[in-house]
């Protein structure tokens, strides 16, 4: 897989570190939260075939945390956008 | 009769001598080891893996299922396939009955690997993909052709064919020849693509031979657009004793004739469906083989056959001969069976059941594949990937055709790579019309048990029949149950063909039962050649400290913790490790020890906000540290389990040095910059790994300030100008240092920290004072158990809080949150019967406890299954105790203080006493020396 990097470029996926589902915020106030809720925060994720917003770090380059769009049956990546970032309307 | 009697007239070459099964062969150069046994009339070459059947050579090509052999000489190789090694001189092999052996030398060729980028990447030299190259080419792209045989043209110099006026073989050498003169072409001959990934990204071997520099190189090729011209292989049916040496692809036939100049017989008997077949009945007919008939499934028959007798409409129901094919029955179809049949005297039986396209590489790389009903093949549908696929592999079955479609795919890649191909007319050739061809997949008898459909794992019909009649229905599930298509030829031959009879007996069509999912390798490979130079002390990097070269110069024996090789005691002579252990664990609690922990991963952490995210990562708190100070910390994930630990130092307002654990520095580093990066954006701090930066040797023991006071006479290092957890920069040994005033052992201690440049100054100067003994890790773990300090990863697992290991006076109370707060509040976190860090004192003082043990409450083992209460985490011999002691983690432990349990240690039920996990000066007096 190609990963396109926003700051270096196209990289080959070896150079990079997989960070799990994106858009799960740390919440604001945890102990405001139910167990449940709190629960959900810690081992709830989604995991859809198809278009997945997904953390990556560019571990073995610039050390940037960024977002990708992939589709988790193709490989196809759909987006790249900062951390932090809106997840883009489409697909 | 010469010596070797199944060799062609008029066929020389240099002459290699071979031995095979221990009998001495002569064969030429040029050869395969498969070649030269033919041509020496060796037909039974393997034993099958599960039946023990003789097995000959059914193929010529990386198809071959059965010829399986090792190299014993010059090098031990297991499993290789007799038709795609070269034949060389002293070449020593034998056949395998279907499993090789590693060998137990080390191997001492070497392998390499190698990068590759290129705008077209064309699999495949024959016809399709020679003529893509040269398209490609043309227009000035980077092109890199890599071919898995030694010499170019694919099929050519099997079927010897004619182009552009030229015999195939000389019309693919010149070709050969214009692309090696292109500036942007690398063409890669004897390089088999194995594995086809995202984003075209293609995984090559190259055999380079035993007298290269390196024996395989693994190419990795990054291409913008891929050709895949990668032909077709012919498929078998499966009939009664279609197992039997003798028994061959048409199509390997002919290779043997024309591209070796091998006689693989004398009679032969043509079992075929299509056309395809005739021209290799007539080519062996050419050479000398005698044609005894050609059955031909459709009762049209093929094209005009001027040779021998043809028997449309008919089948081969049986096979007889001892060790091989000696006769063959046929019998019209529906046959009534062998019984009923005509046997004809042969000791040859090709047979031709239809062509796969190769389409193995495109569907790894996640292609679509259809059933073509006409075809009765697999051919390629829609992918992402940016790839053609041209000429035999999408399906084209005659010369002309797949030059055309070659050049026309490559000029096709190169502009969509973003280059004009040239105009240049594709090579050509005239193409015979062949009448349809038929697909039979198997043909009915009565017993089954002899209708292989997977040469190699030894599967029949009979054994596809037990997965239907158990109700499997998905030819993945029928594949894993009768293990077809799973040995290392990966079904090239046998795949479709199982397909084809599970949906015969089915009663469903092919098309929607498809094959099985293609995977990587589509050859095999080494893991030799996928490590490279990835092995030895290449494998991974080796860290050493600064000090490294004096502990070896003393002796030290090390131990690997993550990359760095850190002392792990200083034996004297005659000393063993406990011996040795003994006597350092000693020394510091009664003099001084010193110890080299530059390993600890350090952190500079700079920034207004620093405080703030370490008080957000650490369950202590940090911002109300002075500086001058020192605070140890733990740092826990968000489900509450213990992280990582270490210290935190202030050494400004702004700025931080965090130290964590020798194995954990870098995920230390990444947590902190995870954190920052994608939650934290808007604090305003630097991290940087200043672990090499920094030598550090640790000063511990009642003598440490004695020695220290001697080497840093400017520094005041009495108890009151120089607390317990605080930091001074001094001279230590004229050297400028930063002291800090923490311990590890419970003992007075010291760590000097000084650039890595001057650690060996400062350490020599330390070993100078003569007060001092080197101690290593196994030293440094057993102080720290006796005064039941934990180690991450040793003591914890993912499931340990830090109020399991009795640290709950380092969680904030104050702080609203830090990382793994919220989890503590869960009620799994409250529970009364977590496992928590206990001492375990067995009743025997020299009994020592395996880590890992289980713990158990009863003196007997009930019948399982047997609760277990935890398990023992550290355990060694203490000087400062004179007897065994461990820590182990154990459910409700704190409670069970004093209470007797048992560790199971084989048949034996060791008893032992709980304790605190503090064993050593619990009251902590020993701390200010």
């Amino acid at each position: 897989m190609l990963i396109p990097c926003p700051w270096c470029g196209p990289r080959d996926e070896a150079e990079f570190h997989y960070g799990g589902q994106a858009h799960v915020a740390y919440p604001a106030d945890p102990a405001a939260l139910s167990d449940a809720e709190w629960a959900r925060y810690l081992f709830f994720r989604d995991n859809p075939k198809g278009p997945f917003a997904e953390r990556w770090s560019h571990a073995a380059g610039c050390r940037r945390w960024f977002n990708v769009v992939r589709d988790t049956a193709t490989n196809e990546i759909h987006a790249v956008y900062r951390a932090g970032g809106q997840r883009p309307v489409s697909p | 009769m010469t010596r070797q009697p199944f060799r062609r007239d008029g066929h020389r070459g240099e002459t290699l001598r071979f031995r095979f099964d221990g009998r001495d062969y002569e064969g030429y150069r040029g050869d395969t080891l498969a070649a030269a046994l033919l041509a020496n009339g060796v037909r039974a070459v393997a034993t099958s893996v599960r039946l023990g059947r003789p097995r000959g050579v059914f193929a010529a090509w990386t198809e071959e299922p059965n010829a399986l052999v090792q190299i014993e000489h010059p090098f031990p190789e297991p499993m290789l396939q007799a038709t795609t090694v070269e034949l060389y001189d002293g070449l020593v092999a034998r056949g395998l009955p279907g499993k090789g052996r590693l060998s137990g030398e080390a191997d001492p060729a070497r392998h390499d690997g190698v990068y590759a980028h290129c705008d077209v990447l064309v699999v495949g030299a024959g016809p399709a993909g020679l003529s893509a190259a040269l398209s490609a080419a043309g227009s000035g792209a980077r092109v890199v052709l890599a071919d898995d045989r030694p010499v170019p043209g694919g099929s050519l110099p099997d079927t010897a064919e004619t182009v552009d006026g030229l015999p195939g073989a000389e019309w693919a050498a010149a070709a050969l020849a214009e692309l090696d003169g292109h500036p942007e072409v690398r063409v890669l001959a004897r390089t088999g693509v194995l594995g086809y990934y995202d984003d075209n990204y293609l995984v090559a071997v190259e055999r380079r031979g035993e007298r290269a520099s390196s024996r395989e190189r693994l190419w990795r090729i990054r291409a913008r657009r891929v050709v895949l011209a990668t032909g077709a292989h012919e498929r078998s049916v499966a009939f009664a004793g279609n197992d039997r040496p003798g028994v061959m692809l048409a199509s390997a036939a002919r290779a043997y004739v024309n591209r070796y100049g091998v006689l693989p017989g004398r009679r032969a008997v043509v079992f075929t469906a299509n056309d395809s077949a005739y021209a290799a009945a007539r080519d062996l007919a050419a050479a000398g083989v005698e044609v005894a008939a050609v059955v031909d499934v459709r009762r049209g028959g093929g094209r005009s056959w001027d040779g021998s007798e043809v028997l449309a409409g008919h089948l081969v129901t049986g096979v007889d001969g001892p060790d091989g094919v000696s006769s063959v029955t046929v019998s019209p179809d529906p046959g009534g069976g062998p019984a009923g049949g005509r046997e004809i005297e042969a000791d040859l039986l090709l047979v031709s059941g239809g062509w796969n396209p190769v389409v193995h590489l495109f569907g790894q790389a996640g292609g679509r594949l259809r059933y073509d009903e006409r075809l009765g093949a697999l051919l390629p549908a829609a992918t992402r990937q940016a790839v053609e696929v041209a000429g035999a592999a999408r399906g084209l079955s005659t010369l002309g055709r797949c030059l055309a479609d070659g050049a026309a795919a490559g000029a096709r890649a190169a502009e969509a790579a973003g280059f004009r191909a040239g105009r240049r007319p594709a090579a050509r050739a005239e193409d015979v019309a062949a009448a349809p061809a038929e697909h039979v997949w198997l043909v009915p008898a009565a017993d089954y048990r002899g209708h292989f459909v997977d040469l190699q794992r030894d599967v029949t019909v009979a054994d596809v029949m037990r997965a239907t009649g158990a109700g499997l229905r998905s030819v993945e599930h029928v594949k894993r149950y009768t293990t077809a298509g799973t040995a290392h030829d990966q079904g090239k031959t046998s795949g479709l063909l199982t397909s084809g009879v599970v949906a015969h007996l089915l009663g469903v069509d092919v098309a929607e039962l498809g094959t099985t999912t293609f995977r990587a390798p589509y050859v095999p490979v080494s893991f030799a050649t996928l490590a490279g130079r990835d092995r030895g002390a290449l494998h991974d990097p080796v860290r050493v400290t600064p000090l490294h070269g004096w502990h070896v110069a003393r002796g030290a024996l090390f131990e690997n913790i993550g990359q760095w090789k850190r002392p792990r005691y200083y034996p004297r002579a005659g000393e063993d490790m406990p011996t040795a252990v003994l006597r350092e664990c000693a020394a510091v609690r009664r003099g001084a020890g010193a110890m080299d922990v530059s390993t600890l991963g350090k952190i500079d952490l700079q920034g207004p906000d620093a405080a703030e995210l370490l008080d957000r990562l650490y369950t202590g708190m940090m911002s109300t540290l002075p500086v001058g100070a020192i605070r140890y910390g733990v740092m826990c994930r968000p489900d509450g389990t213990v992280f990582d630990d270490g210290t935190v130092t202030r050494l400004a307002q702004d700025r931080f040095l965090a130290t964590t654990t020798t194995g954990n520095a870098a995920a230390v580093l990444d947590w902190m910059e995870e954190w920052l990066q994608t939650e934290w954006p808007s604090l305003r701090v630097y991290c940087t790994s200043v672990t090499e930066q920094w030598a550090t040797v640790a000063l511990a023991g009642p003598g440490s300030r004695a020695v220290l006071a001697g080497l840093a006479p400017g520094l005041a290092v009495d108890g009151a100008s120089f607390p317990f957890m605080t930091w001074r920069d001094a001279r230590v040994a004229d050297i400028e240092a930063r002291v800090c005033r923490i311990s590890f052992s419970g003992e007075l201690a010291y760590e000097i920290n000084v650039s890595a440049w001057d650690g060996l100054a400062l350490w020599e100067a330390v070993q100078g004072s003569g007060a001092v003994t080197p101690y290593g890790t196994e030293t440094m773990h057993v102080l720290r158990a006796e005064k039941g300090y934990p180690i991450v990863g040793q003591d914890t697992d993912g499931t340990v809080t830090p109020a399991d290991l009795g640290l709950g006076w380092a969680l904030s109370g104050k702080k609203a949150d830090y990382v793994g707060k919220r989890s503590h509040a869960r009620p799994g976190d409250l529970r009364p019967d977590r496992k928590h860090l206990v001492g375990l004192l067995p009743d025997d003082p020299d009994r020592l406890l395996p880590e890992g043990a289980h713990l158990v409450a009863t003196a007997r083992l009930p019948e399982p299954p047997v609760p277990a209460l935890g398990h023992v985490t550290s355990s060694y011999r203490s000087a400062a105790l004179g007897r065994t002691f461990a820590l182990a983690l154990v459910s409700g432990g704190r409670e069970r203080v004093g209470e007797r349990l048992y560790v199971p240690v084989g048949a034996e039920q060791v008893p032992v006493t709980v304790t605190r996990h503090v064993l050593y000066d619990p009251e902590g007096a020993r701390r200010d020396g």
